[in-house]
């Protein structure tokens, strides 16, 4: 019982990353109706200046361990907008009346672009940082032996994400923005011709997905305390797997599929084996989209012709 | 989603094209946006220093190079711009399209006889024929996909699964009973087309971008059982001393039973890869046959039928559950055969060789020769390796290159370089289509 608390516990955790991440999923395609194949690499390139701001902050002798992750967590979410909104002005906007596949298409070369980008300009080496929060409570004691514990870094991400989960809902749903963002969701020549600002209002769906999954690459960096070129590919198809579960283009099922591929990997490492935990992941898919296509909270789709 | 027809945001720039301060404004906008992206992951460089602490070091001449390219990069792109007009509303006229279809017929031929005579020109330089072997195989993995993506139409980004399937299922079978490589062959192919419906079964009721995904997952999947059930396939290790091809039970050595000893010339390693050029040129112009004479069968025209529409080809009463399927396993097939021909090459085979840019690679090749079009795969396969190969000091560059590639081929030639996505049969008179009446998905 105790190892599966611990195990509930690190799950959730690590479902609140894979959800900020689906949250860009699920709004671009709610808008544009296309996958955002390079948003898992967004997430990376995020991670990765979350590190190399940290690193800046502490060689120009900065202490104050919550002023750092402020200002790291400002620069890489600016930053790393600014490359999502780069990413669909440079690859997707001249497609959008393009075939279908070709914005899918667009956005694998895209993502090949950001991997060999990163790989580039910093190496291909694993960049380990040390933990920058640590400390933790124990939440019990087991009879075995066995602790549950809740370290400052699970409260950190599960507080962050909540925050930040009211600051977008707000976002979207009292804003001006927010309401551009749900006319074009529905109908874009509408919205149009109603004097909505398509292109802008795309433009920021990106921005704001890319500044999310920022988050969650500063998130993974501080969980895990490390950075790779490649980690973006797998990271960013569990996100996909967990918006497609909650039902793509809802908000919320984006959360709840985040958490819910969490704990399933969570468990299934726990558990099965960690082999084949991203095997669980990648099945996970493949059956939800066999068996409930909407997801969990998403809309039917209406077959037009 | 719905299609827009010109959002009003976006002016026709064809009247009064702006001056020369709007273009120097672009791209001052354009480098100092480059100047925030590049600003820490270019102007500084991190790595693990000597004592496992992170270091770094900056490096602000790259950056303010970069930045200065892509500013003049951005002028230069925004002149062209101006000179060529609007991307994409230039259309290639039709006498020249009538032209390049009459030079095309002769090109495929010449091709063939270029491609036959190449181990008589180049004998004696092995890296001619390897490359060739190697542009072969993707020429025959582009077909292969192409009956999927190109004629049915379903986007496939899984497909190294087969390939995968085929190279582990001849290097197993051989290995372990010590069949031959062609009983092999077949089996391979059979297997891979087995795993294909496999994989055919689930996504049926999928279309688009989801089907692309699952098809990915799937192609991750196989990888992943590869790597981890070590018990029978070696794992990360991967299985080397996979036999190599004999020319119907005659091995290619130099013992006394050998080929060359039977026809009384001296032995020379060059033989056998001879043997496999022309080996690999035999299967993929098996493919190439069985693709043309499909399309000519129902199942091919209801390929490009269900291509084109789905819901309208269901309403014509075409089963599309065994169009899909039949799509996937001829599609899996060869990926099989390409593969078993992979492993008896390489000799060693191991996970590496089947990752997802593998995939990619190949529907960069489809989607680079047209999507349907057979000459189109070939010159794109050619064209493809070659220039991969041309870059080879750039190694470490070459995915970005790939990546950005095909980026600017989506934006400029969506339709491959050869775009031929007209139909085989038409109802009274040829007539191109183009992407303004057919939208995958709109119908």
């Amino acid at each position: 019982m105790d190892y599966f608390a611990q195990q509930l516990i690190n799950g959730l955790v690590l479902g609140s990353i894979y959800g900020l991440i689906a949250i860009g999923y699920t709004m671009v395609y709610g808008i544009v109706g296309m996958i955002n194949f390079a948003h898992g690499d967004i997430f990376m390139i995020g991670g990765f200046i979350a590190l190399i701001t940290f690193l800046v902050l502490v060689s120009f002798g900065l202490t104050a361990i919550p002023v750092i992750l402020l200002i790291v967590l400002l620069v890489s979410m600016a930053i790393t907008a600014l490359y999502g909104w780069t990413v669909e002005r440079i690859a997707y906007r001249p497609l959008r009346h393009s075939f279908r596949l070709a914005p899918m298409l667009s956005a694998i070369g895209m993502s090949f672009v950001l991997i060999n980008y990163s790989q580039v300009a910093q190496g291909a080496r694993v960049k380990p940082i040390p933990p920058l929060i640590t400390g933790g409570y124990t939440l019990h004691e087991g009879s075995g032996g066995f602790v549950v514990q809740l370290s400052n870094i699970q409260i950190v991400v599960v507080i962050t994400t909540v925050v930040l989960l009211a600051i977008f809902t707000w976002l979207v749903a009292r804003t001006r923005l927010g309401r551009d963002m749900r006319a074009c969701e529905q109908d874009q020549t509408m919205a149009a011709l109603l004097g909505v600002d398509v292109d802008r209002t795309i433009s920021m769906t990106f921005v704001i997905g890319a500044a999310l999954a920022a988050v969650a690459g500063m998130m993974y960096l501080l969980y895990y305390g490390l950075v790779d070129f490649f980690m973006g590919f797998v990271a960013g198809i569990k996100a996909f797997t967990a918006a497609v579960l909650g039902g793509i283009g809802s908000l919320p099922g984006a959360m709840l599929g985040g958490l819910a591929i969490g704990l399933i990997e969570t468990m299934w490492s726990a558990y099965f084996s960690v082999e084949y935990k991203d095997v669980a992941a990648f099945s996970i898919l493949i059956v939800v989209l066999i068996f409930m296509p909407t997801g969990l909270l998403g809309r039917p789709e209406v077959e037009k012709v | 989603m719905t299609g827009v027809s010109g959002s009003p945001s976006e002016p026709k720039p064809a009247a009064g094209a702006p001056g020369f301060g709007a273009v120097l404004k672009t791209g001052a906008t354009s480098a100092f946006v480059a100047l925030i992206l590049f600003s820490l992951m270019i102007g500084i460089r991190t790595e693990a220093g000597p004592t496992g602490q992170l270091i770094y070091w900056t490096r602000f001449g790259d950056l303010a190079s970069l930045v200065a390219a892509v500013f003049v990069g951005s002028i230069a792109v925004e002149l062209v711009r101006q000179w060529w007009g609007p991307a994409g509303g230039r259309v290639v006229p039709a006498s020249v399209q009538n032209g390049l279809s009459i030079a095309g017929r002769f090109v495929a031929p010449a091709l063939l006889v270029f491609t036959l005579l190449v181990p008589v020109i180049f004998y004696d330089q092995r890296y001619i024929l390897d490359l060739g072997i190697l542009v072969l195989t993707y020429v025959m993995l582009g077909w292969g996909l192409n009956v999927v993506v190109g004629l049915a139409g379903l986007l496939d980004l899984g497909y190294v699964a087969f390939y995968a399937v085929g190279a582990y299922s001849y290097a197993l079978l051989a290995t372990n009973f010590g069949l031959s490589f062609w009983i092999c062959l077949p089996l391979a192919g059979i297997l891979a087309s087995l795993w294909g419906v496999l994989l055919g079964f689930p996504v049926l009721r999928l279309r688009g971008d989801y089907l692309a995904i699952v098809t990915l997952a799937f192609g991750e999947i196989i990888r992943l059982v590869i790597i981890n059930w070590q018990s029978l396939t070696g794992g990360p290790n991967g299985i080397s001393g996979i036999p190599r091809p004999s020319l119907f039970g005659i091995p290619l050595t130099p013992g006394d039973d050998g080929l060359a000893a039977m026809l009384g010339i001296e032995f020379s390693p060059t033989h056998r890869i001879v043997f496999l050029f022309y080996l690999i040129l035999a299967l993929a112009l098996l493919t190439n046959w069985v693709t043309i004479r499909l399309r000519r069968l129902p199942i091919g025209r209801a390929w490009e039928a269900l291509r084109e529409d789905e819901v309208a080809c269901r309403a014509l009463g075409i089963n599309t559950t065994t169009t899909k399927l039949t799509a996937f396993a001829t599609g899996a097939m060869f990926g099989g055969f390409a593969g078993a021909f992979f492993a008896t090459r390489q000799g060693f085979i191991s996970p590496e060789s089947f990752t997802f840019q593998e995939s990619a690679l190949v529907l960069a090749i489809v989607v680079l020769g047209g999507m349907g079009s057979q000459l189109g795969v070939a010159l794109a396969a050619l064209a493809m390796i070659g220039g991969f190969e041309l870059f080879r000091g750039l190694e470490q560059y070459r995915m970005l290159v790939f990546g950005l590639a095909m980026v600017l081929l989506m934006i400029w030639r969506p339709r491959g370089l050869i775009g031929h996505r007209a139909p085989t049969v038409y109802l009274k008179h040829a007539q191109a289509i183009s992407s303004d009446l057919v939208k995958e998905g709109h119908g």
